[in-house]
């Protein structure tokens, strides 16, 4: 937590050697560093707040840094709602790190992470959703995070919270006016209209609620786990994956040993690849060893291709093999496609079948495209509808369709008033992101919509 | 001046609704008491519509009843028509209301006052508040007299520079026919308080003999009578008829052609008045697209010719006044015996008090009613019994009375009050208490009996009814849990609409079935035929409801728990880093008692809060 009033600057931009950088500043320190080292024409006190003007920063002995444009911003109207000051110099590493070193030598320090971030938000300047997608703007490594932070930065997300919140309030608005003012000539009681409304509500709630998984993927990355029989062929399948040279294969049943790891990206997702043992029962301790460090990493994966040597028949170890797997998300994969002589039949498999030549490459690319949809969830997000990736938006959202839910089942057979409270929870549960919705809010739309008065 | 000689150790300034419970309060419990006002004959006043309760204010009265206050026991005394509202819409938000014989319920008030030991009813015009060392010590009257006393409660209604507007006339006046307090606020400015403008207004008063009734439908009381007080089992008494009459496209028409002679819309008023209450010109401009607006004709009494058209409140001269009446259906030839009007008023901005009801800077004085912003006769009762009981305790030298926002509406009315900005007028709804399921008028008795005996305005009668009535409760609970249908049983099987069973099932799971009443069960239960309907009525609430009822309770802990995290009031803002200067200014005017009252101060931020918690929790470990 940042509980001070210490002055903060960071490189607003990354640094890239072509272009310009632009370094932001913000605290109470922030004009009497301008007024040490900028150097320009017009005196720094008659400078006018959100105007650019042109100059040279120069160094503790009077010696020029770099010809910059520099705009002070007066507070509030600032992103942290202090005195901020951005500098427009030149996108050359060494001259961003000679200005932020005079900014350190006079008690100016550098921010933390997201910490001009949290700054507005602790000024109310932004709300919190906004606050966390810029934190997670600032960590995103693949590009799909990227835009999936930017897409909420920009309020998308935000927008859709707030707009299921309000069609929320609207019900409570209605359903508290028949409550407290039965001697009103208010429009008559219609649940099939709130019903109706709330319905509608609750599926598209649901939907977006349902992004959180391939949104957690996006921003957390996954864990992909090759598992099968030895010899299936998952080390020759982990190297075509990573189209390189990883693991160790051979014709010798037990090859692999240990846990073999490496990151890379599919389909725009960080996936974590893990190869494993063959599954077997051995006597031997290093394989045995082996096994069990691959049963293990198998229960935590988020996706298990289980490999099938497609050139031999199927036994009743494989089919056990399958049934230990019943609880986690399984991707059938049938090797050897080059070979492939027996028909196995594998209609008693539920999920993803994708037969591939790990050896020759066949059969690759369907096999990343199955894993990107399956941690995507199917949901290729276009840049109109947002998803979730916040823990804590996803519990929001959960908590306030849950209440809707209630809301459902409950209207028609319970009083008004505790209907109420059903639509009074689900409203405090989205507040939790979207900021809450108070009785005065509640009582201001009552007002507006309905004439009431004695 | 001259000193009056004996010393009070309460005095309240204003025997309207506020100023008779404050006084009947402090004198009960055992201050001498002297209860000031500018007309011996006008306590009690019902200056707006006759009728005390309905949704919100119905639960207030209840509430002030079971703390021994007196406006449950008047209204049933002197009421002459009674209804329950929201019948079908669930037990929170049951309400009860009833027409009053506007002159009876104030007559008999002043009797209750005159009767009370240690009370003091006095006629006096009050100009200023004494105060020494920021602590009062009396008041001055303008006939010239000195009042010493210990503490002094101001009700002040609608008369501290109170303002008439009858379309662009206006005058000086409290009410309709009387006159104005020109002097205690700018008593109260020169003391320190930020004072504001309000502005509330009440329609004509028509002559019954004017009316066509036979045009309007009529609007009966219930056949059953639920008494306000918990100390009235029945009410039986022959009831009068309201009515209902509507404006129609005519009636709009006049008043859009005459809106240029209301003062609101010349911008002659200054005051807020209250959403909740727009005048007709309001409505009539506001919502163009209303063809008619409903009005309930409401008699003033008994005997009298006087009826008050309720939903027609206005500022229009009295002529336009006639003539859009008369262009409403049965009113074609009626007769207005008073009109209408607005009236501005000072009110005390009552961030300004303790949720004592004391001021923050001058100790001994405290406000009640209207001159707090909020408007209503039970508001008024409410604040007038807290004040009354916290003068009275301050007296005894004993720790305030606070009631929190799950005990009860008059808890949730002073936390908003003093928590919030004043916009309008305060009324209560039922929607500003997020714990209403608990707060319901049927258990106010269970809520607040114990606090109103803690006290000592709980008389003996009134206590031993109270345990007599939780013993039965307890009775009934055991009789529903313990009581067993098998199928044995088969005629109430088949009357209950059980079913086969195959084990027996308790009462208590009957009950809980939404189709079946526990009337059904008690007249087949000789042990339960005998219990009171109002202990069923508990008994049925608390199975019938269980599950939403602990949801509550669970969120009242939670709630209990940031109450309890005492704000130190000589917190420094400025040493509390990371708060936003727009915070820091709320907090400072503010000047929250705890972390939750904090949290629901309007622009703090769930951030702030957390901010602050850290803080405190930091400021706790240093010591
Ligand atoms: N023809 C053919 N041979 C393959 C294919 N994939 C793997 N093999 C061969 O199968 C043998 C075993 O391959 P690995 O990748 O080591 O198998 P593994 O599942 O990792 O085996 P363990 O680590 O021992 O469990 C090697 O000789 C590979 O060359 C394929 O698609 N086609
Ligand atoms: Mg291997």
């Amino acid at each position: 937590m940042i509980l001070d009033k210490d002055t903060i600057i960071a490189p607003a931009t990354a640094v890239s050697e072509s272009g310009i950088a632009v370094i932001r500043i913000s605290g109470y320190r922030a004009l009497s560093f301008l007024k040490s080292f900028f150097r320009t024409k017009n005196p720094i006190e008659n400078f006018q707040s959100h105007y650019l003007y042109l100059g040279r920063i120069v160094d503790e002995d009077d010696s020029d840094i770099d010809e910059v444009m520099v705009v002070y911003m007066d507070p509030p109207r600032t992103y942290t709602c202090e005195p901020v000051v951005e500098v427009h110099c030149h996108g050359s590493r060494q001259i961003v790190r000679r200005i932020l070193q005079l900014a350190y030598a006079n008690d100016i320090r550098l921010a933390n992470p997201g910490e001009f971030t949290y700054r507005a938000y602790l000024n109310g300047r932004i709300d919190l959703v906004q606050a966390e997608a810029v934190s997670r703007l600032i960590q995103s490594t693949s590009e799909f995070s990227r835009r999936s932070a930017l897409q909420q930065l920009d309020g998308l997300l935000s927008r859709q919270l707030h707009s299921y919140s309000a069609t929320i309030k609207n019900l409570l608005v209605q359903t508290e006016a028949w409550i407290d003012f039965p001697e009103e000539d208010l429009p008559t009681e219609n649940l099939d209209r709130l019903f109706s409304t709330a319905e509608n509500l609750h599926v598209q709630m649901s939907d977006l609620m349902n992004t959180y998984r391939a949104g957690q993927f996006v921003h957390d990355g996954a864990t992909v786990v090759l598992a099968g029989l030895p010899n299936a062929g998952k080390s020759s399948l982990m190297n075509a994956l990573l189209q390189q040279d990883r693991s160790i294969v051979s014709s010798v049943p037990g090859t692999t040993r240990d846990l073999i790891e490496q990151s890379t990206q599919i389909g725009g997702i960080n996936v974590r690849l893990v190869d494993t043992a063959g599954l077997r029962s051995s006597d031997e301790f290093v394989e045995q060893e082996g096994v069990r460090r691959a049963r293990n990493v198998v229960k935590i994966a988020n996706l298990v291709l289980l490999m099938l040597d497609g050139s031999a028949p199927l036994c009743d170890q494989f089919r056990a093999l399958l049934a230990d797997l019943s609880a986690v998300p399984v991707v059938l994969v049938v090797n050897k496609s080059d070979l492939l002589s027996e028909h196995h039949d594998l209609s008693f498999f539920p999920g993803p079948i994708v037969t591939v030549s790990a050896k020759l490459g066949d059969g690759i690319d369907v096999l990343t495209d199955t894993i990107a949809s399956f941690l995507l969830n199917d949901y290729l997000p276009s840049s109109e509808s947002p998803y979730i990736t916040e823990r804590r938006h996803y519990e929001a959202l959960t908590g306030s369709v849950s209440s809707i839910k209630n809301f459902l089942n409950n209207l028609g057979s319970v009083d008004l008033d505790l209907l109420s409270i059903d639509l009074r929870s689900a409203l405090d549960s989205l507040g939790r992101v979207t900021g809450s919705i108070t009785t005065e809010d509640v009582l201001d739309d009552i007002f507006s919509s309905f004439c009431i008065g004695k | 001046m001259a000193g009056y000689g004996k010393k009070y150790q309460v005095i309240v300034v204003g025997a309207g609704h506020a100023g008779c419970e404050a006084a009947l309060a402090a004198a009960r419990m055992g201050c001498s008491t002297l209860l000031l006002t500018m007309g011996l004959d006008m306590v009690a006043q019902m200056s707006c519509n006759p009728s005390i309760g309905g949704l919100a204010k119905g639960h207030l009265v209840h509430e002030v009843d079971a703390m021994g206050g007196e406006m449950g026991l008047n209204i049933d005394e002197t009421g002459i028509q009674f209804r329950r509202l929201n019948m079908r819409k669930g037990p929170a938000v049951r309400a009860g209301r009833a027409q009053a014989d506007r002159m009876a319920y104030s007559a008999r008030m002043k009797l209750v006052l005159e009767s009370t030991e240690n009370l003091d009813l006095k006629q006096g015009v009050v100009e200023e508040i004494i105060v020494k060392n920021y602590r009062v010590v009396g008041v001055k009257t303008r006939e010239g007299l000195d009042f010493l006393g210990r503490s002094v409660i101001l009700t002040t209604g609608t008369f501290m520079r109170g303002l008439i507007h009858v379309g662009m006339k206006n005058y000086s006046g409290g009410r309709a026919g009387e006159p104005s307090a020109e002097k205690i606020s700018n008593c109260l400015r020169s003391l320190g308080f930020t004072v504001g403008r309000l502005k509330t207004g009440t329609p004509a008063r028509l002559s019954s003999r004017s009316i066509d009734f036979s045009k309007l439908e009529r609007q009966p009381g219930d056949a059953i009578i639920r008494p306000f007080s918990f100390m009235n089992d029945k009410i039986e008494r022959h009831q009068v008829d309201c009515y209902i009459a509507n404006t129609n496209e005519k009636t709009h028409d006049i008043i859009r052609s005459n809106i240029h002679k209301s003062p609101l819309y010349a911008g002659v008023i200054e005051g807020i008045g209250p959403r909740y209450c727009p005048s007709i010109e309001d409505k009539v401009i506001r919502f163009p697209d209303k063809a008619s607006h409903q009005s309930f004709v409401e008699p003033e009494g008994i005997k009298g010719a006087e009826m008050y058209p309720s939903g027609l409140s206005t500022s229009l001269p009295a002529d336009v006044q006639l003539q859009y009446f008369r262009s409403m259906v049965g009113f074609e030839q009626v007769e207005i015996m008073r009109p209408g009007y607005a009236i501005e008023y000072d009110f005390v901005e009552p961030r300004q008090i303790k949720a004592t009801l004391e001021a923050r800077e001058i100790s001994g004085l405290f406000h009640a009613g209207q001159i707090n912003g909020t408007s209503g006769y039970e508001e008024a009762a409410g604040q007038g019994l807290l004040a009354g009981i916290n003068a009275a305790l301050q007296c005894r030298e004993q720790d305030p009375l606070i009631i929190r926002r799950d005990q009860g509406y008059l808890g949730v009315m002073i936390d908003d009050l003093i928590t919030q900005d004043t916009t309008e007028p305060y009324r209560m709804f039922t929607s500003r208490a997020e714990y209403r399921l608990l707060l319901r008028e049927d258990n106010a008795d269970l809520r607040l009996t114990e606090l109103g005996r803690y006290v000592g305005l709980v008389s003996d009668e009134r206590w031993r009814r109270y345990q007599e009535k939780t013993g039965l409760i307890e009775k009934a609970y055991e009789l529903c849990r313990e009581t067993k249908i098998t199928s044995k049983d088969d005629r109430l099987c088949s009357l209950f609409g059980l079913g086969e069973l195959k084990s027996g099932v308790t009462l208590e799971q009957i009950i809980r079935r939404p189709d079946i009443s526990i009337r059904t069960i008690s007249e087949q239960i000789p042990e339960m035929t005998l219990l009171p309907e109002k202990v069923l009525e508990q008994v049925e609430i608390s199975i019938k409801y269980e599950g939403y009822i602990a949801r509550q309770i669970e969120q009242v802990e939670r709630f209990v728990g940031y109450e309890k995290v005492i704000i130190p009031d000589d917190i420094d803002y400025e040493k509390v880093a990371s708060l936003s200067s727009e915070v820091r200014e709320k907090l400072m005017k503010y000047r929250p008692t705890s972390l939750g009252q904090a949290g629901r101060i309007q622009g703090i931020t769930p951030a702030a809060v957390a901010v602050l918690s850290v803080y405190l929790r930091k400021k706790s470990r240093e010591k």
